[in-house]
């Protein structure tokens, strides 16, 4: 009999495969086309044009020198993810995913989508390549997310919104589940981020990890040395993935984690998994879950739809289980906060998932002091949350 | 254990009857904690050989629109792991088998150890867990053993021979063949890949082999009844709680009277 050990995709106790046995043989599959994939240079080579000439690669370094003095004077390096195409890093996955789509001859695609940010990318990569698309999307959140929505139409993708549950991104999962389950000879379930059933959390680490490989050579290239920490927001967790991987190795470089406070860890209503969370098992893999008594999924909140999610990906649970990460939670008001300092000290309009990093930035520099250097993960651009933006600050459209 | 359980009991008396038994499935607390016990008792009365009760969960991915109804119901009406019990202990005190089928999280959370030894003691033989896979199973069956309690697992259509043998090899009381690639109460023809799923497995195991996933009428338990040694119905009970709110002890009754009758037609 096979024991725990003998599985691959565990991060310390966290990870593993928890799903229906039909899936298996599809993660089997995916799985082995991941790793051959990775191991071949004509794939390497056409993920790095797509990269270089579709993508956008690579995203600058910017030193947002008026923003700093908002963080205690500390030096502030945004790494501009929201300049690749469609305006976040989601695009980095799903383009390594779609190429993994076609080398297993699968058709179709679906997705779940929060924000809106990894369904427009996925609706994009499906557009470029050929396959149906289907994306699975909260009702709440295709309200919040009115403007993505009407993106993902626009580039020929079929928006179905789910009503089940909270109505949010975990239910978008469950659906998408439910769909590949389904449709799992010709489809694809192109996951957006680091959670998931193995092999999800180790391949959408690998195709986001070009984000920290990039912003190490930029900072030494810059500084001539490594930065103090390395900051992102965390729903899933795919984007602090991608720019923490690369620096795990680097023992002096603090690794920082921001999860949504909501209206504070206090209330209850919020979406911070490992500062609030327990262990437990959710959507395929073993992690902190905001769950009650009964091992029931609580509901998550938060004012980031991209955010809003009541898991995390196991690798942070591990991250966090071994201290070599760490992670605070930052309130909606205090996201809010930052997302108008950055907009109107740097002409630069954040996503409001990576205003929960800024705002991690302007308490960190706070204790570092001016001689430190904080790396920021700027995930995403905030052109999909001006609506929500604007009602938080009372700006009449 | 085997063998001495009313589940490996059941098997046995089937096919000296030579037919398949019938299964039935119901959340518990649906739609509330006492008419729920009605409602299973009601279902045995019609003619169920044994219950499989569903503890309601959040994130239902194996299960349809029908069964997500009913659980977000129960889960309304505050159905807990401990009232779960209660209803356990007053059906299995009916005599008929008594299983679980929970998704992984709430035996995780209620502790697996404290799970199989309460839910044992009230009487449960059997634990049906559809998204533990047999390689996440490992403390699982070692508990399920020490507790002489079955560990139940799906096979699907999609399950390849080396893993078939894995799997149905740690089954114990049944093996559950899912029917088809999909989720709980969709409308396929059962009958054709479920026939070559279960001709598989007969191949390498001497466990019986029940059939869930799209069995809903007399007719498709007749049909699948030709094959397996028992027929697993779902979501055709919820639907008949969910269409008669003034009397659904008695709609569901009656869709246990006519399934009876089709285990019986081989």
């Amino acid at each position: 009999m096979l024991t725990d050990q003998d599985i691959a995709g565990k991060f310390g106790q966290f990870g593993g495969r928890f799903v229906p046995e039909a899936l298996i043989g599809a993660l089997d599959e995916l799985e082995r086309t991941h790793n051959e994939a990775m191991s071949d240079p004509v794939f390497l080579a056409e993920l790095a044009h797509l990269n270089a000439t579709y993508v956008g690669r690579p995203s600058i370094l910017t030193d947002a020198k008026n923003f700093s003095k908002h963080c205690g004077g500390a030096q502030i390096l945004l790494k501009r993810e929201d300049l690749n195409h469609t305006g976040s890093h989601k695009i980095n996955n799903v383009i390594g995913q779609a190429l993994l789509t076609k080398r297993m001859g699968k058709k179709r695609v679906i997705a779940e989508t929060g924000a809106g940010q990894h369904g427009v990318a996925t609706a994009t990569a499906a557009a470029l390549m050929g396959f149906d698309c289907v994306v699975y999307m909260g009702e709440e959140d295709v309200r919040r997310q009115s403007l993505n929505v009407a993106r993902m139409k626009l580039l020929g993708a079929q928006v179905v919104p789910v009503t089940s549950g909270s109505r949010t991104l975990k239910d978008a999962i469950n659906e998408a589940m439910r769909d590949w389950v389904t449709n799992v000879a010709d489809t694809h379930y192109l996951l957006g981020t680091v959670a998931g059933p193995h092999p999800f959390p180790t391949i959408v680490r690998d195709f986001h990890s070009v984000i920290g490989n990039e912003a190490r050579e930029q900072v030494l290239a810059l500084n001539g040395k490594l930065p103090d920490a390395v900051l992102a927001c965390i729903g899933g967790g795919s984007n602090a993935i991608g720019i923490f991987n690369r620096f795990i190795g680097d023992a002096g470089v603090r690794l920082i984690g921001l999860e949504a406070g909501g209206d504070g860890i206090e209330t209850g209503r919020h979406a911070s998994t490992i500062s609030g969370g327990t262990v437990g098992v959710l959507h395929g893999t073993r992690t902190y879950v905001l769950q009650d008594e009964n091992g029931q999924t609580v509901e998550s909140h938060s004012i980031s739809a991209g955010l809003d999610y009541p898991g995390v990906g196991p690798e942070h649970a591990y991250l966090h289980d071994l201290g070599r990460a760490e992670y605070r939670s930052v309130t909606d008001a205090e996201a809010m906060e930052a997302f108008a300092l950055l907009s109107k000290e740097e002409g630069i309009i954040p996503a409001i998932e990576t205003a929960h990093a800024l705002y991690g930035a302007m308490v960190l520099g706070k204790e570092l002091g001016r001689d430190a250097t904080i790396l920021i993960n700027l995930s995403g651009r905030g052109d999909k949350d001006v609506q929500t933006a604007a009602a938080w600050f009372g700006i009449e459209l | 254990m085997a063998g001495q359980s009313k589940l490996s009991e059941l098997f046995i008396k089937c096919k000296l009857e030579n037919r398949a038994a019938l299964i039935g499935y119901l959340p518990a607390g649906f739609p509330n904690q006492s008419d729920s016990i009605k409602i299973i008792k009601a279902m045995i009365e019609g003619g169920v050989d044994a219950v499989e009760i569903g503890f309601p969960y959040s994130d239902p991915v194996m299960d349809g629109p029908v069964i997500q109804e009913a659980a977000e119901v129960a889960r309304n009406n505050g159905i807990t792991m401990a009232k779960t019990l209660d209803i356990v202990k007053e059906i299995s005190a009916t005599g008929v088998p008594t299983l679980l089928m929970t998704y992984w999280n709430p035996i995780e959370k209620y502790g697996p150890e404290k799970f199989a030894h309460d839910f044992s003691a009230e009487g449960m033989e059997g634990v049906i867990t559809p998204d533990l896979p047999i390689e996440e199973a490992g403390v699982w069956l070692a508990t399920a053993k020490e507790n002489s309690i079955h560990s139940i697992f799906v096979v699907a259509p999609s399950t390849g021979d080396g893993r078939l043998k894995d799997v149905t090899s740690n089954c114990s009381g049944f093996i559950y063949a899912a029917s088809s690639m999909g989720v709980t109460g969709t409308q396929t023809n059962v009958a054709n890949t479920a026939s070559t799923l279960v001709e598989r497995v007969r191949k390498i195991s001497d466990t019986p082999i029940a059939v869930g996933l799209g069995v809903s009428n007399r007719a498709q338990a007749s049909e699948v009844a030709k094959f397996a040694d028992g027929v697993i119905v779902g979501s055709a009970f919820v639907k008949a709680v969910l269409q008669n709110p003034s009397d659904p002890a008695t709609a569901v009754r009656k869709v246990a009277e006519e399934l009876s009758l089709g285990v019986r037609e081989r």
